[in-house]
């Protein structure tokens, strides 16, 4: 029932304890949290250093701009409605399509004002996010999602998870949205974690709810030939995101826009511990090469390292 | 310093003061470590017989003096009928009973309740002096005080010192077959051993004095005060047993009289005759520390919790349990890994589940919660605001609480009554978070986070009900320094968390 904690070890998995102590804590300033738990402030920063993201239409910081919802959803019907400083997807709503006042969630449930009114308020009082504060709502432009992935999710955005240790790519993951996920690409939320090979992109296992599995659970779709495309690009577009937050121990978010390419979907000061099962590789020896190295490496530089050294296959 | 050791270094130094305090109370004031822990109470009783003389009679009875290593918790006396007073003569306490007209047989009683006081103690009689009248044993016949000086003289011949003096000649008191100067000296001289003795040594200008005692023992009646006698060579004084010989005096001699005066002095009344008794009890240490006994004398303990009024105590008895289930929660979170809604809302459930009892407390919880988890879904349909929702279910949770006493009462079932210990803002936000967790993830995580609250909240109630966490906590709230450095060297634990063997499982067995 238990796995051997001295096998793990030395396996270099990390721990939830040791992550908190010695890389969130120790690596991460909590001055630059707002950063990344500001999705807004993230946005901002990210376009000030030109690191591509998906369009922001609209913000919504007060409960009297409410009032003119129609008018700011008047054009839209593909969007993203999000709180700024949520936490683990929660209070993310997605818009699909658009059937005049009706709009429509991945799940085909049809949504009118009233109720996209009802969740943008709860945004705003502060509902998702941490400590209850006052949340801003950001309406952002739908990302096309590249239908390189539509085998591998159902519903829902598929994202890239790559964690950047002290601006290296250390590891990284593919996240696919399942039913069980409600189109959520959130793995403790049953969306699948599939493993990806620092060096080529290409796909090395695929785990649900922390146990292996070959094939997506809904699509039926065998993971093995999955192969992430533009890959050297989006390493290098995660690990610039470390110059811009300063964060050592950082998750970062990409999803595939079938015309713009990758795009940084948001920031993670505290990103999980599943993407080890996902690669089946503990994180610890790759930090510990990591630590040896240089600090004061260019971008390009970092991406190299850990395409020659993390690679598996 | 790097900051690992600093945590190491802090934690060590409380968790060093924390026990040193602990084993200071226990070891030197002698505050039992376990609850139930019991001390030896004797009760020492003097009964006094005398007939009356159809006069006035006035009885009066040496009473023992403070003493090292033995205290004296409570004195008692019954005496129907007499006048009773306690005079301070130079020589000591004593006891006085006095009647005008006394008939017949007459019982006086006087008891005490000393404890034996623990740890070593090295008891000394006290080095007070007295210069002592000379003895001349002019009143003995001039044969009997020849025999006298001949004897002392013998003694004299077979010692070296004072104190191997004073150990010859009551050897020679004590033998089984003793010389035929003592037979005459013991036959002729109407006076009790230890006078003779006594003024056979003050005949030789020793310092001397008789002291009278008990041995504390079991159960004993109808026993005299052990007579022993104390000589001073001009360095220190040495007790010595009339059977025995030198002694040293024993932890459980109780001293009740010591000096030249007489143990009962009787005017007014015949056959007076006086005999003790002894009585041990085992009594709880706690009740003597209720009683402040123990607690006069060390500074220490006057600035403990026991210096509070009876209230605050109990209040603190309740606060001092606190950090224990923050204990919990820490060690469940860090070493085992369970989630909890909120993270110290299991500590205040527990707190709630130690008034409401844990059965009751846990059904009235999981119904509050239930019946809030239904009414907050109507509400969250209402669109109302963030606060508004909260109040809305904390009302809502206030009435179901008191419908729920109503009810209870007007059925009789008592264990009800005590729902309003729940705390109840803590109660509508566990609901609030718990529709909001059931909505967002679905009802499985509910569960999981509502379970391992009271998997939390249940392990917490059971160590901080414990009657010996409970017992300790508030004798030695010292051992807060104790909890507090294990809660901040698990503030630095980095190794794996049980949950997470399981959960890394797949990667090392594949």
């Amino acid at each position: 029932m238990f796995a051997n904690p001295f096998k793990l070890k030395k396996q270099g998995v990390l721990g939830m304890n040791r992550r908190n102590i010695h890389y969130i804590g120790a690596q991460n300033n909590r001055k630059y949290y707002p950063l990344v738990d500001n999705k807004l402030k993230t946005k901002v920063l990210a376009q000030k250093a030109d690191i591509a993201v998906p369009k922001l239409l609209a913000t919504i910081e007060y409960q009297s701009q409410l009032r003119k919802l129609k008018d700011i959803l008047r054009d839209l019907d593909k969007f993203v409605i999000k709180p700024a400083q949520g936490s683990g997807g929660k209070g993310i709503l997605v818009i699909v399509q658009r059937e005049d006042d009706q709009f429509i969630k991945p799940n085909g449930q049809r949504l009118d004002l009233k109720d996209i009114h009802h969740d943008i308020s709860n945004i705003l009082s502060g509902l998702y996010s941490l400590g209850g504060k006052p949340d801003i709502a950001m309406i952002e432009k739908l990302v096309e999602f590249d239908p390189i992935f539509e085998r591998y999710s159902y519903e829902g955005v598929p994202d890239i998870r790559i964690i950047i240790y002290k601006g290296y790519p250390a590891m990284a993951m593919l996240r696919c949205s399942t039913k069980e996920s409600d189109g959520k690409a959130n793995l403790h939320q049953g969306a699948v974690g599939v493993g990806i090979d620092m060096s080529s992109g290409k796909a090395l296992f695929a785990v649900q709810h922390d146990t292996p599995i070959i094939e997506h659970p809904d699509t039926g779709h065998n993971f093995t030939q999955l192969q992430i495309p533009h890959w050297e690009k989006m390493l290098s577009l995660a690990a610039s995101c470390y110059d811009v937050t300063h964060l050592g121990y950082l998750g970062v978010d990409i999803v595939l826009d079938k015309n713009l390419g990758p795009l940084i979907l948001e920031l993670n000061a505290r990103p999980g511990l599943a993407i080890q099962i996902a690669n089946k590789m503990g994180a610890l020896k790759r930090f510990d090469m990591i630590d040896i190295q240089s600090e004061n490496l260019e971008i390009r530089e970092r991406v190299v390292f850990s395409i020659e050294h993390f690679g598996v296959k | 310093m790097s900051s690992r050791l600093q945590v190491l270094l802090i934690a060590s130094m409380f968790a060093f003061i924390g026990f040193f305090l602990v084993w200071y109370k226990v070891g030197v004031l002698g505050i039992p470590f376990l609850p139930h822990e019991k001390r030896s109470v004797y009760k020492v009783g003097a009964e006094i017989t005398f007939e009356g003389q159809k006069k006035a009679a006035l009885i009066s009875m040496a009473l023992p003096q403070p003493q090292e290593g033995i205290q004296i918790l409570s004195e008692d006396v019954s005496s129907s009928g007499f006048g009773y007073a306690e005079a301070q003569t130079k020589n000591g306490k004593r006891a006085e009973w006095s009647k005008r007209k006394v008939e017949g047989p007459q019982i006086l009683y006087y008891s005490l309740e000393v404890l034996m006081e623990p740890g070593e103690h090295n008891p000394k009689p006290p080095m007070e002096y007295s210069e002592q009248e000379s003895e001349s044993l002019s009143d003995l016949p001039n044969t009997l005080r020849n025999t006298a000086k001949n004897l002392l003289d013998d003694v004299r011949s077979r010692s070296a010192d004072t104190h191997s003096f004073v150990a010859q000649l009551i050897q020679d008191f004590s033998a089984k077959e003793p010389s035929q100067a003592v037979k005459i000296l013991l036959s002729q001289s109407k006076e009790t051993k230890i006078e003779i003795l006594y003024r056979l040594l003050r005949y030789r200008k020793i310092s001397v004095r008789k002291i009278h005692g008990l041995y504390l023992e079991n159960e004993r009646r109808n026993i005299a005060l052990t007579p022993m006698l104390e000589a001073y060579d001009g360095k220190k004084w040495q007790l010595y047993d009339l059977n025995k010989g030198k002694v040293t005096r024993d932890k459980n001699f109780f001293i009740w009289k010591q000096g030249g005066d007489s143990l009962i002095e009787v005017t007014g009344a015949s056959k007076s005759n006086i005999s003790f008794s002894l009585n041990e009890r085992q009594v709880p240490v706690q009740y003597l520390l209720d009683k402040k006994e123990v607690l006069k004398k060390d500074a220490i303990l006057d600035f403990s919790l026991f210096s509070l009024p009876i209230s605050e105590q109990n209040a603190y008895k309740h606060i001092l349990l606190v950090p224990f289930g923050a204990l919990v929660v820490v060690l469940l979170r860090v070493l085992v890994g369970l989630r909890t809604s909120g993270t110290f809302m299991p500590i205040l459930i527990a707190l709630a589940f130690m008034e409401t009892t844990l059965f009751a407390g846990l059904i009235m919880f999981i119904v509050i919660v239930g019946i809030g988890l239904i009414i907050r879904s109507y509400l969250s349909s209402l669109n109302l605001l963030l606060v508004s929702r909260i109040s809305a279910v904390m009302i809502v949770v206030i009435l179901i609480m008191s419908f729920m006493s109503i009810l209870s009462f007007k059925l009789g079932i008592k264990e009800v009554l005590t729902v309003t210990f729940f705390p109840m803002i803590i109660l509508a936000w566990t609901i609030e978070r718990m529709s909001i967790l059931w909505e967002e993830e679905g009802a499985k995580e509910v569960l999981i986070q509502g379970g391992g609250s009271l998997i939390v909240a249940v392990i917490a109630y059971f160590v901080m009900s414990n009657a010996f966490i409970s017992h300790i906590t508030f004798n030695f709230p010292e051992l807060l320094l104790v909890v507090l450095a294990v809660i901040i060297m698990l503030g630095r634990y980095s190794g794996y968390r049980l949950s997470e063997l399981i959960r890394f499982k797949s990667m090392v067995t594949a």
